[in-house]
């Protein structure tokens, strides 16, 4: 007999988990992961590996759980992704993975995505085992930027024997990982363990240095036998509408930033602050948008909207985290824009004009285009507002090495081995692709991997 | 982690600490500056580079304790290390040969402009400096600055020492007296770098002032430096910290350095008690011994 629900994920209540910066969805346990693993139907033609961008042998690693083998499940899935205990948490499996699972079509698809963070945080409670070290090639392999993307091509790498540098501009690695996802949704001690795991394969992580700035890329490229560029799409967006500087007025990465990297949210007992009021406004509706609007809940806003110019249905946010920011009781403001912000003497925002729209034809990203609607302009008091409407790449390193050919939005441009213009500098993740995700950044890593591997046998 | 090389106290609350820091000291150039974490839970604060050794791989830097983490740094001793040290960042001055330029500090911007002063001088500039204080014990590196300049005019609020007034009444002197004027290079409070582009904008003598935003990053990422200069969004961190003075929209940049107000009052009392708790204690030691 077929089930055709998911298991449920047990999770903290909302009402509770807004008063904290403790994870919201609490694992399976064992039974229930063993459970789910039996709704699989391992089906041959495999089209839930086909939804995976770095192709998880998905069924096996489901047979490994149904059949209590997790450390099998777990060396299937490392055969392909090296960071399960993030992506299990963080990737947007419904239109993955879960996507092409057959289940959907009947009831609900199977819950790859809690099985594969299910066997990630069985190896972590368990205790990893770092593989030997290969035989050294005498190879040294530099990579700028420690988000998903370096990382990956960091391990990777190592484990082939080359000798690798990671040069990171803030204080500490992870990228997104740290400064932006929150604590709520992936816990900084799993991001703190995988990136020990990568100490531990002999990698160098030197934080503190921004290439570019503390040394060039040419300096580096004279120093190492290959490069790889994951610098991420850290530049914000803006809304150019009157009174985006006002004071209280953040970024999404600034909000983040201070949030998750520097702690502020234990202010102060650390030593950054943030502040927010009591009406906090976020614009835009991607999973960014979601953390903002949630990490102001945790932060003490008694309201925290979020305002965006389509409708829910084309949100790029996933799906759970809308329905986690609405549990939490953020309020959503669909079709609607802001055109300006108004602000006091001392230059704090008090307030918000902003129009209703309405959606016209399809434009290039084939989404249906919002068109305000003539004289629905409206105001309503706020006094913090986070702009989330995307990042793009930081020409900080782009600009600085001759011949690398850039894309239209400051991307660099990679074949399909990440090769770029540059002979012996690869590049991959947010910079290549623009604002992605975690496992497309890790799957170009993985590409990217490869490509120098062969690049330094040659 | 960086280590205090060597440290001296200008002034009660100003002090001076040379850092070891190699690969910042490389590739340094003046009008640049690093970020620091004094320790684990501390904040990032942009400092500039008061100087650079290449040779011995440190750093000068020069702050004024005005909240808890430049108190905190400041109660570092030689041996100690700060936990973070990035840099350099920014864009660097553009030094050329200007003709005659004007360096006009003010108050702790006067460490700022000590290196650019030095390369505008060493570029074959004419460089006439006017530096200004409140009064005469916080008027800082006047020797300094004084070797690399053709003229030195020292102005006092109180007029305690050198001439009684503002950097702007020296400048204005200066530019009635018909001296021709290629670049002003402003540096020092928010106001004081707007008195001075208020002043240079009608007589169209090109005027430079270096921005003290908030910063986190300082690489581009998160817009907390973000400043409005003619009309445009510009990041600090990364267009700046130097910008044509008659563009900057300085009201903003004092308003958006007020944004944490609250915030770090109350890390500074925190602050101050903590460590007056410490000196109680060991006081109390004392009494017993
Ligand atoms: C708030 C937020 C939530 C997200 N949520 C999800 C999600 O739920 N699921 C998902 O799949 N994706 C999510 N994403 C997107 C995902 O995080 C990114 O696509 C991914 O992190 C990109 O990885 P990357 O390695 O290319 O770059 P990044 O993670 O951006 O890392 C780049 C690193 O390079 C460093 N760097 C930059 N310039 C230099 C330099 N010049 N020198 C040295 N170092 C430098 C940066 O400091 C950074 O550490 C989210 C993104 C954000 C911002
Ligand atoms: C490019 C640049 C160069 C600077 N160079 C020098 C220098 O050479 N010597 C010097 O004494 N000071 C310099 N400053 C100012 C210095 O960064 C601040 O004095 C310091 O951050 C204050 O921190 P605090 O915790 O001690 O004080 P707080 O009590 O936290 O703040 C006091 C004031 O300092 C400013 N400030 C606070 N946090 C930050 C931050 N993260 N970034 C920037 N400003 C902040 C605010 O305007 C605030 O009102 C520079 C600032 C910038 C942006
Ligand atoms: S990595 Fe992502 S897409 Fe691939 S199986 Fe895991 S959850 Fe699904
Ligand atoms: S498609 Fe779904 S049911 Fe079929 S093998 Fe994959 S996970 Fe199992
Ligand atoms: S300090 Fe973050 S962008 Fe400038």
């Amino acid at each position: 007999m077929v089930i055709k629900h998911k298991y449920e994920m047990p999770e903290q209540p909302p009402k509770e988990r807004i008063h904290n910066f403790d994870e919201v969805p609490l694992g399976y346990d064992e039974e229930t992961a063993v459970k789910e693993a039996e709704r699989c139907l391992q089906c041959k033609p495999k089209p839930c590996t086909k939804g995976c961008p770095v192709g998880i042998n998905i069924p096996e690693f489901i047979k490994c759980i149904r059949e209590r083998r997790f450390d099998d499940a777990i060396k299937v899935i490392k055969e392909s992704n090296s960071l399960p205990a993030v992506t299990g948490r963080v990737c947007p499996y419904e239109n993955q993975c879960e996507g092409n699972c057959l289940l959907g079509k009947i009831g609900e698809p199977v819950a790859i995505g809690r099985l594969e963070r299910f066997v990630a945080d069985w190896e972590r409670k368990k205790g990893v085992t770092v593989p030997e070290k290969p035989p050294s090639t005498g190879k040294r392999v530099a990579v700028v930027g420690s988000g998903p993307a370096g990382l990956t091509v960091a391990s990777e790498l190592a484990k082939k024997g080359h000798e690798v540098v990671v040069f990171e501009a803030l204080h500490a690695p992870g990228g997104v990982l740290l400064y932006g996802i929150p604590e709520f949704r992936l816990p900084k001690e799993i991001l703190s363990r995988e990136i020990d795991y990568i100490k531990r394969l002999g990698v160098e992580i030197k934080c503190n240095v921004v290439v570019g700035k503390t040394i060039s890329l040419s300096e580096i490229k004279k120093e190492f036998d290959a490069v790889f560029i994951g610098t991420g799409a850290g530049l914000p967006r803006w809304l150019n509408v009157p009174g985006e500087n006002l004071a209280q007025v953040y970024s999404a990465n600034e909000f983040l930033t201070r949030v998750n990297l520097m702690k502020a949210y234990l202010f102060p007992e650390y030593d950054t602050p943030i502040a927010v009021g009591n009406r906090v406004v976020t614009v835009g509706a991607g999973n960014v948008a979601m953390d903002c609007a949630r990490t102001a809940l945790r932060l003490g806003a008694k309201e925290s909207f979020i305002i965006y110019r389509r409708s829910k249905d084309e949100a790029p946010a996933r799906r759970e985290e809308i329905a986690h920011a609405e549990e939490e009781g953020v309020k959503f403001m669909f079709l609607a824009n802001p055109i300006r912000f108004i602000g006091d003497d001392a230059g704090n925002v008090t307030g918000m004009e902003y129009v209703q729209m309405k959606l016209g034809e399809p434009d290039e990203s084939g989404r249906r285009r919002p068109i305000p609607i003539p004289k629905s302009n409206s105001l309503m008091q706020v006094d913090t507002v986070i702009v989330a409407i995307g990042q793009t790449p930081n020409p900080l390193l782009t600009s600085e090495l001759k011949g690398l050919k850039l894309g239209k939005r400051g991307n660099i441009i990679v074949d399909d081995n990440q090769q770029t213009s540059v002979k012996g500098v690869f590049a991959g993740g947010d910079i290549a692709t623009g604002a992605a995700t975690v496992i497309l950044a890790m799957g170009a890593g993985r590409r990217a991997a490869e490509a120098i591997d062969e690049y330094l046998r040659k | 982690m960086y280590k205090v090389i060597e440290k001296e106290i200008l002034h009660e609350n100003l002090v001076k600490m040379e850092i070891e820091a190699p690969l910042v000291a490389k590739s340094a150039k003046p009008g640049q500056f690093i970020i620091l974490r004094v320790d684990e839970k501390g904040e990032r604060i942009p400092l500039t580079i008061a100087d650079f050794d290449r040779k011995k791989g440190t750093v000068t830097i020069i702050f004024l304790e005005v909240g808890k983490t430049t108190k905190k740094l400041g109660t570092l001793e030689v041996g100690d290390c700060i936990e973070s040290f990035t840099g350099p960042l920014g864009e660097p001055s553009d030094i050329r040969k200007y003709g005659t330029t004007i360096c006009v500090g003010g108050g702790v911007g006067i460490a700022c402009l000590y290196p650019i002063a030095r390369a505008l001088k060493e570029k074959g500039n004419r460089v006439i400096s006017i530096l200004g204080a409140r009064t005469k014990s916080l008027l800082i590196m006047e020797k300094e600055i004084g070797k690399y300049s053709d003229e030195l005019i020292v102005v006092t609020d109180d007029g305690s020492k050198g001439r009684k007034g503002f950097v702007s009444d020296a400048l204005k002197e200066l530019i009635d007296k018909g001296v021709k004027v290629d670049l002003v290079m402003a540096i020092g409070p928010v106001i004081m770098m707007k008195v001075i582009s208020d002043l240079t904008k009608p007589y169209g003598i090109k005027t430079l002032v270096s921005l003290n935003p908030i910063m986190v990053d300082g690489t581009g990422m998160c817009g907390s430096c973000r400043v409005t200069v003619n009309g445009e969004i510009k990041f600090a961190c990364v267009d700046g910290p130097e910008f044509d003075g008659h563009g900057v929209d300085f009201d903003n940049l004092m308003l958006r350095n007020n944004r944490f107000r609250e915030e770090e009052g109350i890390a500074l009392k925190r602050y101050m008690e903590e460590q007056w708790q410490c000196i109680g204690m060991g006081k109390k030691h004392g009494d017993k011994a």
